[in-house]
């Protein structure tokens, strides 16, 4: 558990915006390659691996994705400032005053916006608009700027993780980074059935990497492993709250993009209550998540989705419950040792039954 | 047929949770096609061998419903939809569990006018006393559907669900006909519709057809100031031309505007602005599948009490079966 707390703070210190996920990816190949019998990359930079069960057993994907939510460099201003626009769902609101690392070169930057003594009262109220500010990177003038930076450029948060008070962490890109360090630690473990750990790219901007990666493996059964909203800060009705920070990991029975398999769900709670593992259900059902286009690639699969509660995501910073963290793999690994014997699937070919 | 129509729309199935309405169609095609199984998705596929064209004929067996979200310390339940509903529509109406437990929809008294009504300030009372109450009956997550009853007058009938399992009706019908075709049929009853077409794209991949229809409801232009549509209520069997999920493929679509003609079965034509159909999942899956659609005229869709024309809903058996005879 302590390494996988080590992995996760390490795996959000990296960078990895939508379309250049190679630092996160280069990094979790190089603490899965003693673990899984095979791994490739594909075309669009999924990392999929590969381990062979002890039996007989459905073919099981588990998903998290490598991408984080970031900006992209779209123009250099003659004085130097750049341009930019969101890459996934960024708030305008919480863009302003945030520091950002751009490129490979992780080129220092902030977000300027005009200081207040400076902003007449209609300024002050108002809310801000992305189409307003501009990243500094200190640079005197275009050419300069030019010489550090290029258009095309993606730039991420550069917040570096925190633990902080009742044994929470303050980090960006805990979504979903939390899946990625679950997901190397499940891997580090012999199962019944033969397992494809697919760390996928390109989530946080329509669930792109899923497409191919399902495609490749045709699974039977597939885990999602996210980090969700989470909203139990002041001001919200208990009603509105979509999971709460440390009540554990939540489940999802219904989003935007997917009603969980009723089976798979139900054998996952069965499995939290043998075991004495808190869970939640996610109370909300806006977002979407990888399940989505898993379930319905290729003639379909029985998915469900483990997310941990994160306060803040797609922010700068989000901040996660380390007790969370550790009941979502306990509840992963318990539920992939336990599965193959009750899920029923049928398959195309012949109607072949697994039970 | 009446009774078929009865005892599917009375039957709970909302998207997800097809389970019940799969095994009611199971059980009434038993014996009467050469294969059924269920996929995945909980896709029921009725195979009936044949050696020329492979026809996918799909109705979705979901119907749109309500998720418990939340349930309060005092056993009201707090609740999302399932599929599209319109919270005018929804107010004060019964809904009903799986287990059978019954509840009332109704809102927050103090909004400021009842045009502002959103889900988010509605709630189901199912009677309780307290949350401890409440949740003996019902838990977070479960879907419930509405309770209302199937009635047959004057032709036509009244009923919740009829969309879309009048569709399902009508494949089970067809497939009971047995009638001659050489063409190997796929009658497939879907998952998933309601909630973006979920289902179908994956049992068409399974089954790779040469062609494939929908069999779903449309909406009518025959009431009081209503949205200007051509389709009528007992005016036959719409043929789809387009909705916002798929163009119809156009030997698809001539195809059944023949088959009508040919055999004087009164017809009309679908051009549906809002909404779409499986075919729109199905038409795009594997390489293409060429795919088009019926739809049977449905006056007051997503409501409880949802209007069909026993007429129309007989042609389109008929349609459906001299299309795969040809």
């Amino acid at each position: 558990m302590k390494e996988a707390l080590e992995n996760l703070k390490k795996l959000t210190a990296l960078d990895g915006v939508s379309g250049e996920e190679k630092p996160v990816r280069d990094y979790i190949i190089s603490k899965i390659t003693d673990h899984v019998d095979d791994y490739y990359v594909d075309n669009i930079g999924n990392l999929i691996t590969y381990k062979k069960g002890t039996g007989n057993g459905p073919k099981v994907m588990l998903d998290a994705h490598m991408d984080e939510v970031g900006l992209l460099i779209t123009l250099i201003n003659s004085d130097g400032l750049l341009k930019f626009r969101t890459i996934g769902g960024i708030e305008d609101r919480v863009l302003v005053g945030k520091r950002v690392r751009i490129g490979e070169n992780r080129v220092p930057g902030i977000i300027g916006f005009k200081p207040l003594h400076l902003q007449s009262s209609k300024e002050r109220k108002g809310t801000v608009d992305k189409k307003q500010l501009t990243i500094d990177i200190g640079a005197k003038d275009k050419e300069q700027a030019a010489s550090k930076v290029e258009i095309g450029d993606l730039a991420a948060f550069a917040y570096d993780p925190v633990e902080f008070g009742d044994n929470k962490l303050m980090a960006k890109a805990l979504d979903d980074r939390v899946g990625c360090a679950v997901l190397i630690e499940l891997l580090k473990h012999k199962y019944e059935c033969d397992i494809y750990g697919c760390f996928t790219v390109q989530e946080e901007i329509g669930l792109k990497g899923a497409k191919t990666s399902t495609f490749q493996v045709k699974p039977d059964i597939a885990l999602v492993l996210e980090g969700t909203t989470c909203y139990d800060v002041p001001d919200t009705k208990e009603y509105g709250m979509s999971t709460v920070c440390g009540k554990g990991p939540a489940l999802t029975v219904m989003d935007r993009t997917v009603i969980a398999d009723r089976d798979l769900l139900r054998h996952i709670t069965k499995t939290a209550e043998l075991n004495g593992i808190p869970y939640q259900f996610k109370q909300t059902i806006t977002g979407g998540t990888n399940a989505g286009k898993i379930q319905t690639g290729g003639t379909g699969a029985k998915v469900a989705v483990i997310a941990l509660p994160c306060r803040y995501i797609h922010s700068p910073v989000s901040v996660m419950d380390i007790n969370d963290f550790e009941n979502m793999i306990k509840l992963s690994k318990k539920v992939l040792e336990t599965l193959p014997a009750s899920i029923t699937l049928y398959r195309e070919q012949g109607g072949k039954e697994y039970v | 047929m009446f009774n078929v129509i009865n005892k599917l729309t009375q039957t709970f199935g909302p998207s997800g949770n097809e389970k019940k309405v799969a095994d009611l169609i199971r059980d009434l095609l038993k014996n009467k096609v050469d294969e059924i199984k269920t996929d995945v998705l909980g896709n029921l596929i009725c195979i009936k061998k044949g050696s020329g064209k492979k026809i996918m004929l799909a109705a979705h067996m979901d119907e749109i419903g309500i998720i418990v979200s939340y349930i309060d310390k005092n056993g009201f339940l707090r609740f999302s939809n399932v599929g599209g509903l319109d919270p005018f529509v929804i107010l004060g109406k019964r809904v009903i569990f799986e287990n059978g437990t019954m509840g009332v929809i109704w809102y927050e008294e103090n909004i400021d006018e009842i045009k502002n009504i959103k889900l988010e300030k509605m709630y189901i009372d199912i009677a309780a006393k307290s949350k401890e109450d409440a949740e003996k009956l019902v838990n977070v997550g479960d879907m419930a559907v509405f309770e209302a009853d199937t009635t047959l007058q004057n032709g036509r009938i009244i009923s919740k669900a009829l969309d879309n399992r009048i569709g399902c009706a009508v494949l089970v019908q067809a497939a009971l006909n047995q009638s001659e075709t050489e063409n190997e049929i796929y009658y497939v009853f879907t998952a998933q519709e309601e909630v973006g077409l979920r289902g179908a794209g994956p049992a068409a991949y399974g089954l790779l057809p040469d062609m494939a229809l929908a069999i779903d409801v449309t909406a009518t232009g025959d009431t009081p100031e209503c949205k200007p549509m051509p389709v009528k209520l007992g005016a036959g069997p719409a043929i789809k031309i387009k909705d916002r999920s798929v163009i119809a493929h156009p030997e698809v679509k001539d195809r059944l505007i023949k088959c009508a003609i040919e055999n004087n079965i009164p017809h009309q034509f679908e051009i549906l602005t809002q909404g779409g159909t499986d075919a729109g999942s199905i038409h795009t899956t594997a390489g293409g599948i060429p795919s088009g659609g019926i739809a049977i005229p449905t006056r007051n869709i997503h409501n409880s009490a949802e209007i069909v024309d026993m007429k129309d809903v007989e042609n389109t058996v008929k349609l459906i079966e001299a299309f795969i005879s040809q």
